[in-house]
């Protein structure tokens, strides 16, 4: 039953899609229909709208000039994106497909753009990197939009047992949450099986657990920006190990379990006040003094 | 919790608590208001005093006083769309530990020269409260249909309005009343869970012992 849904664990919603047959986004577009009290087509045409505000950040936040609020950032996805057009890039259009749009969604946020939170402004370029990427490789937008809330259910996971503010968990919650979350997209976009999208969740957030939260002078620019693009790769990474069949040995609940504890033992200093890690380096203090005198 | 609250909302980056927080509560300013402001005055407290310039967070109050919502996206260049719909904005930074630490204070002016000061604080992931206007302590969120209602403390004026919502079979969720002094200015806060409209506060403007009553939708 759809109205039975829920998101206390990853392994209730991959019981759920294997014993129904079908895709997770389904079961949670029909359970999401029910608890909002609209049509399936009403909040599918919602999510549709998000997916293409994020389709529309990738022309602005790649222009050469972008600058953001600070003067601290700006221009780089321009030239990821030249790299991958020239066909210079090591590893391919995909992943320099991803690592380009994490940029310029990142960038544009930081440049007081329009973005989508996914789940956060912070790590708002790694879930729209994953997708779009998979629809340049010739994946149709209705299952780009689907894909979504696959996403969507790993974030709503996380939520209830762990948390997704840097202030509260560091990056790990933020930019991990975000890389699990579109590792999920991508394995659901390429036909993997739910078990595979369980085990894609647990390799991209083990990959960043105990990753802090120190943005430099507190903006959501050093090193949130390439961050985003860490995160890109790492979802493509997980989920390509997923689809060659490779498991996670620990299940993603308990990766997600993990995390939380990280996260609470992790000092003040490195969730979110700009008091450690990189932004309390000579260079970071220097750049705090040029913006803020 | 849903899905929205994880791939959404749609907002004008940086920050949501130092950029589509601080639209919310210039945006709320100017509806209190009730006509459009030929003058602002900001003053930053805080986090917000310390970051804004960074945060564009002077930029989304600004915005918000011209009436864009927090996913607008010519929010970035609302200082020069201020000037060229005459609107004068001065912004200054204060201190006062007692405050939240991202407050703003506003405090817009219209072509008549009526004033109203708004005292707004961002509590985070883009949700605000109004905790002052002209200086009396309300508490407004702005997630809830709400009517804000300027009168004179006399006995029996609540009842003379709360009866106007009864008769309209309106829920009130939360109600709150302050006042300067006794028989003064005093001012309740009233969110409700829906039907609320114009035609409503019509009804409670008519009534002779209020002097101001705006609405304020989510």
């Amino acid at each position: 039953m759809p109205e039975e849904l829920n998101y206390h664990s990853l392994a209730g919603l991959v019981a759920a899609a294997e014993a129904a047959g079908e895709p997770l986004s389904a079961l949670v577009l029909r359970q999401q229909a029910a608890q909002l009290e609209q049509p399936e087509d009403r909040v599918f045409a919602h999510m549709r709208e998000n997916f293409r505000v994020m389709a529309a950040c990738i022309e602005p936040g790649c222009q050469p000039d972008l600058r953001s609020a600070s003067g601290l950032t700006g221009g780089d996805a321009c030239k990821m994106r030249r790299r991958v057009e020239e066909g210079k890039t090591l590893t391919g259009p995909v992943l320099g497909g991803a690592l380009y749009r994490a940029l310029a969604v990142s960038e544009l946020n930081a440049a007081m753009g329009r973005v989508v939170a996914a789940p956060t402004a912070g790590s708002c370029g790694i879930l729209p990197a994953a997708v779009l990427t998979m629809q340049e490789q010739g994946a149709d937008e209705h299952a780009c939009v689907m894909s979504l809330f696959t996403a969507s259910a790993v974030g709503l996971v996380i939520a209830e047992n762990a948390c997704l503010a840097g202030a509260q968990g560091g990056c790990q919650a933020e930019c991990g949450s975000a890389a699990a979350m579109a590792a999920a997209a991508l394995v659901e976009l390429a036909g993997g099986t739910p078990q595979m999208l369980d085990d894609a969740v647990a390799i991209a957030l083990k990959s960043q657990l105990g990753l802090v939260c120190d943005p430099v002078a507190g903006l959501v620019e050093i090193p949130c920006i390439k961050r985003n693009a860490a995160g890109a790769s790492i979802a493509f990474m997980a989920a390509e190990l997923a689809l060659a069949g490779i498991g996670s040995r620990i299940p993603a609940d308990e990766v997600i379990t993990a995390m939380k504890r990280v996260g609470d033992t992790m000092p003040a200093a490195l969730k979110e006040t700009a008091e450690g890690g990189l932004a309390a380096t000579p260079t970071a203090c220097r750049l705090c003094k040029q913006v803020f005198g | 919790m849903n899905v929205f609250d994880i791939i959404g909302p749609v907002m004008i980056g940086p920050s949501s608590s130092h950029t589509a927080g601080a639209a919310r509560i210039g945006y709320i300013a100017r509806q209190l208001l009730q006509a459009r402001p030929v003058a602002a005055r900001i003053v930053l407290y805080g986090s917000f005093a310390k970051t804004y310039k960074g945060h564009g967070t002077d930029k989304a109050l600004i915005a918000g006083i011209l009436g864009m919502e927090p996913d607008d996206a010519r929010l970035r260049f609302s200082p020069r769309i201020a000037a060229e719909e005459g609107l004068a904005v001065t912004l200054e930074t204060a201190e006062d530990t007692d405050l939240h630490p991202n407050t703003a204070v506003i405090t817009l002016t219209d072509e008549q020269g009526s004033a109203m000061t708004v005292r707004g604080a961002s509590i985070g992931g883009g949700n605000i409260v109004i905790d002052a206007i002209n200086g009396m302590p309300v508490r407004i969120s702005g997630q809830h249909p709400s009517l804000i209602v300027q009168h004179r403390d006399r006995p029996g004026v609540i009842a003379e309005v709360t009866d106007l919502l009864a008769d309209r079979g309106v829920n009130i969720c939360n109600f709150s009343l302050s006042r300067r002094q006794k028989g003064g200015e005093a001012v309740m806060t009233i969110e409700m869970d829906g039907g609320l409209d114009e035609a409503l506060a019509d009804r409670v403007r008519a009534l002779p012992d209020v002097t101001l009553c705006v609405t304020l939708l989510p």
